[in-house]
């Protein structure tokens, strides 16, 4: 029988361990736990309520001299021009790579799934494999492909106008390359998740959308587009989360101050204002958390016991 | 794969004009995925000089990949070589003990109701689904509390933490682990850790391969965090020394004299492929298998 992904998964997750009287599992569930609860707290709370202290020092000489700051440093960083032009520049790549690769991952993983088997199947791993390229690697490869000299697209990129790769990583393009770069690397795998998802719309439902005279477009709209929409919302707010905190990509293209999370970096590292870093990152965590804390109530992706109560 | 077969044996048998306006649109897409890595892995036959002036995706001679690797080794006296053994053990080292830690973890959520239970499971879904980077710079505040900058530690603990982990150990044991089983385990008077051992690990052979894939490709990619908590080039990791050598290129840095780079573009694609190949061969062998269970990690049946 193979019942759909999604309905299994839906089922296994909550799924409750039976409430039956039990001898003795207390005190060994707390062992099992015992490494993750330590890590869980040293490495998932401590540092964000440290950071939360540290955006209230003062560093004197480098030392910390705690809640002696007020709110000083929240004063520095968020009246700094750099940290505003920082906000405006992620807002404007969200606001291109965001519904770029929804729509792109949409599209893609619906063309997949319109004929589904072994062409399907092998673009599907294709797609994926970018998925390899992260960090440096990634930004490396896309300075050679952005270079109309050496670039395998270097016909298209002379045909917009661009003789050299300065001219293509300009400082305002950034929006547009990062999102370029993003969906690289980062469609295949969401495609893989959707079509997935895709694959576990049931039969039945099908069948009865081709009997009722649903053409593929309209199948494809009106049938598998509001199944996957858990999913969609899922992705949007990972990639809001992620994208919110690019470091790497700016910061190889040469330039300091791009984004809020390299403006962190050099509040600690350069100026040495740790207040001010933590304001910083404070800001971003928020952000990671907001995302979270909406995907778990509303998607209903992660319905476990414990949310659900 | 999973859709009717009389469904798409009917569709596949449709070599129409829809078919190949279907099929020309993947090929595209195709281009736009594939084209870079087949630059990438003719660029480092070419000398600096012919990736400018070769077609970009001609092959120019193979042992050229002989005499990059020769420049590579003597940037920094072979400091390469360091940096990928570096890599390489922050990751197995990240890879074991973030799933040693893990999969108890998620087998006690799935089996057992314990004091704080909501609370734990509600934490590590948040922490799952923060981004790292976000952590970074308050981690880099603790560790430096704890005099660990500067070690591979600090790198490798918080790697440790790996609350995705222990979601899909959760979501694992829940599904694959019949309840059945464990009530007769009981039974016939296993204690708990009896049955963790003879009955939940050999269930999750499957498991342990997911999250040991995944950790990898996280950790041996990872780049923020080593590149705040490391300052000492000796403890450098692969992404970090690449971004390092690429910054003292003429290509990325035209500050920087041409003529003295031993980094110039064919090394600087071979470093390239040093990180992501091995990322790409585990892809390309776990690749069904990721598909399936990195949507759900629950796809067993």
């Amino acid at each position: 029988m193979n019942s759909p992904q999604l309905d299994t998964k839906a089922q296994a997750v909550r799924l409750t361990p039976p409430r039956e009287k039990r001898r003795s599992p207390l005190r060994a569930a707390h062992l099992f736990l015992l490494p993750y609860v330590i890590l869980l707290i040293l490495f998932g709370i401590v540092p964000g309520l440290y950071a939360l202290i540290i955006s209230f020092a003062k560093f004197v000489g480098g030392r910390p001299q705690y809640f002696q700051a007020g709110l000083d440093n929240y004063i520095t960083a968020y009246t700094d021009f750099r940290v505003l032009d920082s906000f405006s520049n992620v807002l404007s790549y969200l606001l291109i790579s965001i519904p770029i690769g929804v729509i792109g991952v949409i599209f893609i993983s619906l063309w997949l799934h319109a004929k589904p088997g072994k062409i399907s199947t092998a673009f599907r791993t294709i797609f994926f494999i970018p998925g390899a390229f992260a960090g440096p690697a990634l930004v490396l490869l896309a300075f050679f492909m952005f270079s109309p000299t050496t670039s395998p697209f270097g016909v298209l990129l002379t045909a917009m106008g661009f003789q050299n790769s300065a001219e293509v990583t300009l400082r305002d393009n950034y929006p547009v390359l990062f999102t370029i770069l993003g969906f690289f690397a980062g469609a295949g795998g969401w495609v893989s998740i959707f079509y997935g998802a895709l694959d576990g719309i049931s039969k039945e439902v099908m069948e009865a959308a081709i009997m009722d005279g649903c053409n593929t477009f309209q199948t494809a709209y009106l049938v598998k587009l509001p199944l996957i929409r858990t999913y969609l919302a899922y992705m949007v707010m990972l990639t809001v989360a992620g994208n919110v905190q690019v470091f790497a990509e700016p910061q190889l293209f040469g330039s300091k101050y791009w984004s809020p999370n390299q403006i962190g970096y050099a509040f600690a590292f350069e100026i040495g204002n740790f207040g001010a870093s933590a304001a910083i990152s404070l800001l971003m965590v928020t952000v990671g958390l907001f995302a979270a804390t909406l995907i778990i109530k509303y998607s209903g992706f992660y319905q476990t016991d414990a949310t659900a109560s | 794969m999973k859709l009717p077969s009389n469904l798409a044996s009917r569709r596949k048998s449709q070599y129409n004009t829809g078919w190949f306006l279907w099929l020309s649109v993947l090929v595209l897409l195709a281009i736009y995925f594939v084209l870079p890595i087949l630059w990438l892995i003719a660029a480092p036959t070419k000398l600096d000089g012919q990736l400018l002036s070769m077609p970009s995706l001609a092959i120019g001679d193979i042992r050229n990949y002989a005499s990059a690797w020769a420049n590579l080794m003597t940037y920094g006296k072979g400091v390469i070589l360091l940096w990928a053994q570096n890599s390489l053990l922050y990751t197995l080292a990240s890879v074991l003990l973030s799933v040693i830690v893990s999969v108890p973890a998620g087998y006690a959520f799935a089996t057992a109701q314990f004091a704080g239970r909501s609370l734990l499971m509600t934490l590590t879904l948040i922490t799952m689904i923060l981004p790292g980077s976000a952590m970074v710079l308050p981690l880099f505040l603790e560790m430096n509390q704890f005099g660990l900058i500067d070690t591979a530690w600090s790198v490798i603990l918080p790697a440790m933490f790996y609350p995705f982990g222990v979601y899909l150990s959760y979501v694992h044991f829940s599904t694959a682990l019949p309840k059945d089983l464990l009530a007769a385990g009981r039974v016939d008077g296993c204690n708990e850790w009896q049955l963790f051992r003879y009955i939940g690990l050999p269930l999750a052979r499957t498991l342990f391969a997911l999250l040991s894939f995944l950790s990898f490709t996280h950790n041996w990619n990872n780049y923020f965090l080593p590149f705040v908590m490391l300052n000492n080039s000796k403890l450098f990791s692969l992404p970090i020394g690449l971004q390092v050598m690429a910054t003292s290129t003429p290509m990325l840095n035209p500050t920087f004299a041409a003529e003295n780079a031993v980094v110039k573009r064919p090394e600087a694609a071979l470093i390239v492929m040093m990180l992501v190949v091995p990322v790409i061969i585990i892809f390309i062998v776990a690749q069904r298998y990721i598909v399936t269970s990195a949507l759900s990690g629950s796809s067993k049946e």
